[in-house]
């Protein structure tokens, strides 16, 4: 009997490119055999230094900027920055902002939360559920189209509410969306929640306790599928205080779980999508913003991938001091060192995706 | 064309290479594979290895510590190679073009055949660049045959140094035998 000492061990690099991942980042994986036991991350592929340009530009243009931390979120990173600052300047926002924030919020979330669904059915190999997501992901980023004139990054943010209004015709069409999104959806969550080849790879993989998520300051889906019910949109900001929600979690704390959240939430965004819209308000949906900052704030938002917190400080005048941007996947990734060792190298991609990460929010 | 021309046509193989963009432009270039647009009906087959592709795909600006995996893989491309810059930050650096860890386009880096604008760009506009890439391909598989390179597909560093074979008429006073016959008299 070989005794585990003598068990050569080997160094296997990971990424920057590599075809799972399309986001470059670097993982040293140190290997027993085919067990990995230790995973050293390296990140910094994607570093733009995009906190520093806010330093240089005024408030209005760092919104197109920090939008661009990541094209996957954008609206949120916008949003969060907006709030933050409106906060800071005490502006009331008009009601019907409030909700075409939510309305705006609630489609990223879906077409985040497809695309992931879409990655991680290619991380094991299903290729036509990954095809299957994407496509009704499409439907999605056809009403970003028709309400903002792009795909990805939307731009309807701004200080003081949003740059554009959603007519009722396009709520009509949004809200008919969400049936036909439901239906879909439907149709493939057979897939993930019973399918044996995608049990197989999921259940019992890479579990993480709820202490540990606890201790190791999991957030978003990956806390919330070990059973940490934290959901900052119960915080009320923009228009959440006024829909009815709770929080979704599961608690087996394994990449079935938290596949499952996020399939749930995508039924949960069609709800809230219907809601915001039957209770949306008639008026104006941007204010004339006259204040300056002063003073620091800082203000959070529930991303598709979890909590985002920004820092922001004013000195009176339009350039703002320092914004400091921290983002789900920071406070994920010490969750995913942690469950790495001990599996397969086979398991890898799954395990990497299963906390969604995204890496141009991590490095900015 | 000739026969053999079209014979030796192959469907483009393509390799996707985030270099420091903001998910924007991937997102969009996975979208072209998706069912909606679909480009694998064309033959467009997306690949991880650089060795087996012929066009380079790269979104984002070019940063000093990705510079140097970006150069890498575009050497490991076999010749004939394309290489498209997707979005602002690919052709120009975009609205990162300011940051300080930022060098600019990827044209700072390697050679660019086609640019493709936008922020981000449209599914429509990623596939017209890579039929634009396929005539700059066309371009570059002729002008090689012209030079004289018997094989088109391999590289040109290579072709550089095949070993000329030695003729068995000259010098060599008793040639090797190449008979598959050994019964048959030297
Ligand atoms: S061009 Fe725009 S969408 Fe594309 S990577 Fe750059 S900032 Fe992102």
């Amino acid at each position: 009997m070989i005794n585990s000492e003598q068990v050569p061990r080997s160094t296997v690099p990971f990424g920057p490119q590599h075809p799972v991942l399309p986001e470059p980042i670097h993982i040293k994986l140190i290997l027993e055999d085919e067990k990995i036991v230790e995973a050293i991350p390296a990140i910094g592929y994607v570093h733009r230094g995009l906190e520093k340009l806010t330093e240089k530009k005024d408030m209005y243009k760092s919104i197109f900027i920090l939008e661009r931390i990541c094209g996957i979120c954008s609206f949120m990173h916008a949003l969060c920055y907006c709030q933050g600052l409106e906060n800071l300047m005490e502006i009331d926002v008009p009601e019907r902002a409030k909700y075409l924030r939510v309305i705006w919020g609630e489609l990223h979330r879906t077409h985040s939360h497809l695309l992931w669904l879409g990655l991680f059915a290619d991380a094991f190999g299903f290729e036509s559920l990954f095809y299957e997501c994407w496509k009704i992901r499409e439907k999605i980023l056809d009403i970003m189209e028709a309400t903002s004139g792009a795909r990805v990054i939307i731009s309807t943010n701004t200080i003081g509410g949003t740059r554009r209004d959603i007519n009722s015709d396009m709520l009509e069409h949004i809200k008919k969306t969400t049936y036909e999104i439901e239906e879909a959806l439907a149709y493939i969550d057979k897939v993930f929640f019973d399918d044996n080849t995608v049990l197989v790879r999921t259940k019992g993989v890479g579990v993480l306790s709820k202490k540990d998520a606890y201790l190791l300051g999991a957030v978003g889906p990956t806390g919330r599928g070990s059973g940490l019910p934290q959901d900052l949109r119960t915080t009320n900001y923009a228009a959440y205080g006024d829909l009815d929600f709770e929080p979704i979690y599961e608690t087996d704390g394994d990449c079935y779980a938290r596949c499952k959240v996020r399939i749930r939430e995508l039924y949960q965004s069609q709800k809230l999508l219907r809601q915001a819209i039957d209770q949306m308000p008639e008026g104006e949906y941007a204010v004339k913003v006259t204040q300056k900052p002063e003073g620091e704030v800082v203000s959070r938002v529930e991303q598709p991938r979890g909590e985002c917190m920004y820092y922001i400080r004013g000195n009176g005048t339009d350039i703002l001091e320092r914004v400091r941007v921290r983002t789900p996947t920071f406070a994920n990734i010490p969750a995913l060192v942690h469950m790495l060792p001990g599996h397969q190298l086979c398991d890898l991609p799954v395990l990497v995706l299963s906390i969604d990460p995204c890496i141009s929010c991590t490095e900015r | 064309m000739g026969l053999f021309d079209k014979a030796a046509q192959k469907s483009p193989w393509i390799i996707h290479f985030d270099c420091n963009s903001c998910n924007g432009c991937d997102i969009e270039i996975l979208a072209c594979l998706t069912p909606l647009y679909d480009v694998e009906r064309f033959g467009v087959i997306n690949v991880g290895n650089p060795k087996h592709a012929d066009i380079l795909i790269v979104s984002g600006a070019v940063n000093q510590k990705n510079q140097r995996v970006l150069k890498n893989i575009y050497n490991e491309i076999p010749e004939p190679k394309a290489v498209i810059a997707i979005g602002a930050c690919g052709c120009t650096g975009g609205i990162f073009r300011e940051c300080y860890n930022v060098m600019g386009g990827i044209d700072t880096v390697i050679p660019v055949d086609v640019y493709v604008p936008g922020c981000s760009p449209k599914p429509e506009a990623i596939i017209d660049g890579v039929v634009k890439a396929l005539g700059k391909l066309e371009e570059k598989r002729k002008k090689m045959k012209e030079k004289g390179e018997e094989n088109p597909f391999l590289p040109e560093e290579f072709t550089s140094e095949l070993v000329e074979i030695p003729s068995l008429t000259s010098e060599t006073k008793e040639p090797v035998s190449v008979s598959h016959n050994p019964e048959e008299p030297k």
